[in-house]
């Protein structure tokens, strides 16, 4: 089906953008993006299937993925914090 | 109907999505989330999952994109990336084969397992119910019912979540100077 399709393209345009930039708040955004490329599947099998279990699984994503995005961010200010300008080609090592 | 909703929604995805790749300013990219958050939501919709389109507006594009902006303005990090270069040498092809090969197995898994999904599709059970909140409804039995444990961690997960986070962002008192060793 198209949506599964769509859903798909837009995995694929987040798995890119992941791996071409280098700012970390950037990538974090390419993150969101396959995230919701897998929410747009869940409902979409979902609804082809009739099952309502699609829309819950992609309630507990939606929580999830704000959890995730509050403790990546602190970790990224925690990071950027001490050393200002960062981008990922510096954060190479887990030291310091 | 369904079609013209769809190739609207789709197209506001793929630009935002293409915006979020290929722009050098951290705040179009999060500008151009938003675009790709309310086609999604557009999408929800048309799914008949409202509640769900709703939820997304509200705590994605309301509460994670104004948190992304937030620590943008924070850093100050709002200077525009080089996108010409790459880290590695040939990194940008490199990437595009493997979104590309990424995206051929999906669509190959798609295409040879749509007969299996589509035969079995039947509608949303309920979906015959037209009163407004049916979906709400039927979402709700099924979080608080045969999800209810999921729910229940995914509530501890928030509190860890909060609480890490607090403890990460924490400013220290004084610098803490490396060859000291003393604890902040």
């Amino acid at each position: 089906m198209w949506y599964l399709l769509l859903s798909a393209f837009l995995f694929a345009i987040g798995t890119f953008g992941v791996l071409v930039r280098r700012n970390p708040l950037v990538m974090f955004m390419c993150i969101e993006l396959m995230l919701n490329a897998v929410n747009l599947t869940f409902v979409t099998l979902g609804r082809q299937l009739g099952s309502i279990s699609g829309q819950t699984i992609v309630f507990f994503v939606l929580v999830v993925a704000a959890a995730e995005v509050v403790v990546g961010l602190s970790i990224i200010v925690a990071i950027m914090r001490r050393r200002a300008g960062v981008n990922a080609d510096d954060l190479a090592e887990l030291k310091g | 109907m369904e079609l013209f909703v769809f190739v609207c929604a789709a197209l506001m995805i793929v630009g935002g999505a293409i915006g979020v790749v290929v722009r050098g300013n951290p705040v179009h990219a999060a500008l151009s989330l938003v675009l790709t958050l309310f086609g999604i939501a557009v999408l929800f919709v048309a799914q008949r999952a409202e509640f769900l389109a709703a939820v997304q507006v509200i705590v994605y594009a309301g509460a994670i994109v104004v948190l992304f902006l937030f620590v943008v303005m924070l850093l100050g990090v709002d200077r525009a990336e080089d996108l010409r270069t790459d880290s590695l040498t040939g990194q940008r092809g490199l990437a595009v084969i493997v979104g590309l090969g990424l995206l051929g197995v999906l669509v190959t898994a798609i295409v040879s397992g749509t007969d299996a999904v589509i035969s079995r599709g039947t509608g949303i059970e309920g979906a015959t119910n037209e009163s407004a909140d049916a979906n709400i409804v039927q979402l709700a039995r099924s979080v608080f019912a045969d999800y209810v444990v999921a729910f229940e961690v995914t509530s501890v997960l928030l509190v860890v979540a909060v609480v890490g986070t607090v403890l990460l962002s924490r400013r220290r008192p004084k610098e803490v100077r490396p060859e000291s060793g003393r604890p902040s």
